[in-house]
């Protein structure tokens, strides 16, 4: 299968900073690939410099079988970019911002006029075509943005934490356009510190952190791999003692609030809890997530 | 081609903005001549004598062309200032720009471009005005409208490159303050500059103000050598590439990390 992005030992360093510490990455045609980890973990350095608007440090990186450093120009004429701020042109109507961003890859007016009426419509925006883009709500300058990087057909599109912000309304309405593309065959490559979205839309992620990727594969592999099929989580009473209970489980994590019992079957765990006498304040029993492999590799939470 | 291309493209976005906004912006582009031709020609001038100093014209006249370049000066100020800042920072209208085939030097071309432009259409309706109200000597004020657009230029684009290197807008009323006023005020648009103590002259000569008002005055009256002449053009145009060559370079430190 054709590689859209290929990454060999790819580093950045800001200064004395670094950014991106060596990681390889191959994303594959027609694939969503996401970049999981929390903030500070490189996933927006990779994402510049895969968008080919920042330079890499060292290492090897080829998108869409080119090299950014020699052919940035040809390369971004072929990509769309959602980037973590909107930048949308808040003194233009929607309308214009996409007409405008479809001039700067070179467009004609005309196309740029029927396009701009095509994405008004997918990003259902149309009854505003011609209000200015300032008053519009977080949810509908996401989607404008969203418009905007398709105006020019990209075969790979990279959204870096597209929807940090949204309410789940908004979000979920997003996810659903993310899907109708993908389902256009457009290669997504997606960052987001959201667990939930990562398992929602990746088909295969890399969890990074301190700009090193510390595991790949599906979401379900991962899952597989790092994580239980269950987790019990128990609450107790804020300063109360945390009773032993790694005699229950595979692995018990320690959260400050919670602990998490790692198992195959969460509520037989929680009986034998009940059994030994602890009373916690409250107790889940929920399937593991990403969330929970990223807690085994990198003893931290993802959001916190 | 593909770098005019682009930048042209840059130029088209101000352009569709324009469209939309003319209408605020034109007030300001006409009440200023007005207001100050008034002001300073008609009122102030009023009580002015003319002297062989100063050509024997009307202080009306007198002022004129050097208020071309002044009030282009002006404008040059603030499109390189907040303007810049807020691409970079507010809007982040550049980082959007980058984003697809545009480079970072281009962004800066189509920037430029449209100062240019601008500062180019405010002299020419000031040349209008001054010509309805009596303050135009001759034919001769209309190099006032390219010579202010390059007088202006050659102070935007180094200011340009400063601008694109901040974090906030702080310095800009110093800018204001102690560069852009004394410049308007002491650079031989009111009087000469034969009147100002020695030790400022050398000064006066590095402003673009004082390059731009002696061609702008000098061609008004045809009073103007050639080589002087040749040699204000060319400080100005070598103010102008030095201020886009160190603002590629800051644009591309920005956009491009």
């Amino acid at each position: 299968m054709e590689n859209l992005v290929e990454a060999k030992a790819l580093t950045k360093h800001f200064g004395t900073f670094e950014a991106v510490r060596g990681i390889d990455v191959e994303v594959r045609r027609g694939e969503a690939f996401g970049f999981l980890g929390p903030n500070g973990a490189g996933k927006s350095s990779t994402m510049r410099m895969i968008s080919c608007v920042s330079g890499r440090t060292g290492g090897e990186l080829k998108v869409l079988g080119m090299d950014p450093d020699v052919d940035g120009p040809k390369i971004r004429a072929r990509l769309g970019v959602v980037p973590q701020l909107d930048n949308l042109d808040t003194e233009l109507t929607v309308r214009q911002n996409l007409q405008v961003y479809g001039r700067y890859f070179g467009m004609s007016r005309q196309k740029c006029r029927e396009k701009a009426t095509e994405l008004l419509e997918f990003a259902q925006l149309s009854d505003r075509a011609d209000h200015e883009v300032e008053p519009l709500s977080g949810g509908m300058k996401r989607r404008l943005t969203i418009a905007r990087s398709l105006v020019n057909d990209p075969e790979l599109l990279l959204l870096d934490e597209p929807t940090t912000g949204l309410d789940p309304q908004a979000r979920h309405l997003l996810w659903d356009r993310l899907f109708r593309l993908k389902q256009d065959g457009v290669t997504l490559i997606i960052t987001t510190h959201y667990m939930d979205e990562a398992e929602q839309l990746c088909d295969r992620l890399v969890v990074m952190d301190g700009g090193r990727i510390a595991a790949e594969g599906s979401p379900a592999e991962l899952i597989g791999r790092y994580s239980t099929r269950e987790v019990l989580e128990l609450r107790f009473q804020p300063g109360a003692p945390k009773p032993d209970l790694e005699r229950f489980a595979e692995r018990v994590e320690v959260l400050p609030d919670r602990l998490l019992l790692y198992t195959q079957d969460g509520e037989h765990t929680l009986g034998k809890v009940h059994e030994a006498g602890v009373q916690p304040v409250q107790s889940l029993v929920r399937r593991s997530s990403l969330e929970d492999v990223f807690l085994k590799l990198t003893g931290r939470t993802l959001v916190d | 081609m593909q770098t005019l291309k682009a930048s042209w493209f840059g130029f088209e976005k101000h352009w569709t903005w324009y469209r939309r906004n003319w209408r605020a912006t034109v007030v300001t582009s006409f009440l200023t001549p007005v207001l100050f031709l008034l002001a300073l020609g008609i009122g102030f001038g009023s009580q002015v004598q003319s002297t062989a100093l100063i050509g024997g014209v009307p202080y009306l006249q007198y002022i004129a062309p050097a208020l071309v370049v002044v009030t282009a000066l002006q404008g040059a100020t603030f499109e390189a200032t907040y303007a810049i800042m807020s691409a970079f920072l507010w809007q982040k209208t550049y980082v959007g720009m980058v984003a697809t085939p545009i480079t970072p030097a281009q962004v800066l071309y189509g920037q430029v471009l449209w100062i240019g432009a601008q500062l180019f259409a405010r002299s020419a309706v000031f040349v209008v005005i001054a010509v309805l109200l009596g303050a135009a000597a001759g034919p001769g004020l209309l190099w006032s409208v390219p010579l202010g657009t390059l007088a202006g230029l050659a102070f935007a684009c180094p200011l340009i490159a400063y601008s694109a290197r901040l974090d906030k807008p702080d310095s800009f009323t110093t800018i204001f303050r102690f560069v852009l006023m004394p410049m308007m005020l002491f650079t031989g648009a009111y009087f000469p500059v034969s009147q100002l103590p020695d030790w400022l002259v050398p000064l006066v000569w590095l402003t673009p103000a004082w390059h731009g008002i002696e061609l702008a005055r000098g061609t008004a009256f045809g009073t103007l050598d050639l080589l002087p002449a040749l040699g204000h053009i060319a400080f100005l145009t070598a103010m102008t590439a030095a201020g886009i060559a160190l603002a590629v370079k800051t644009f591309h430190r920005r956009l491009a990390v």
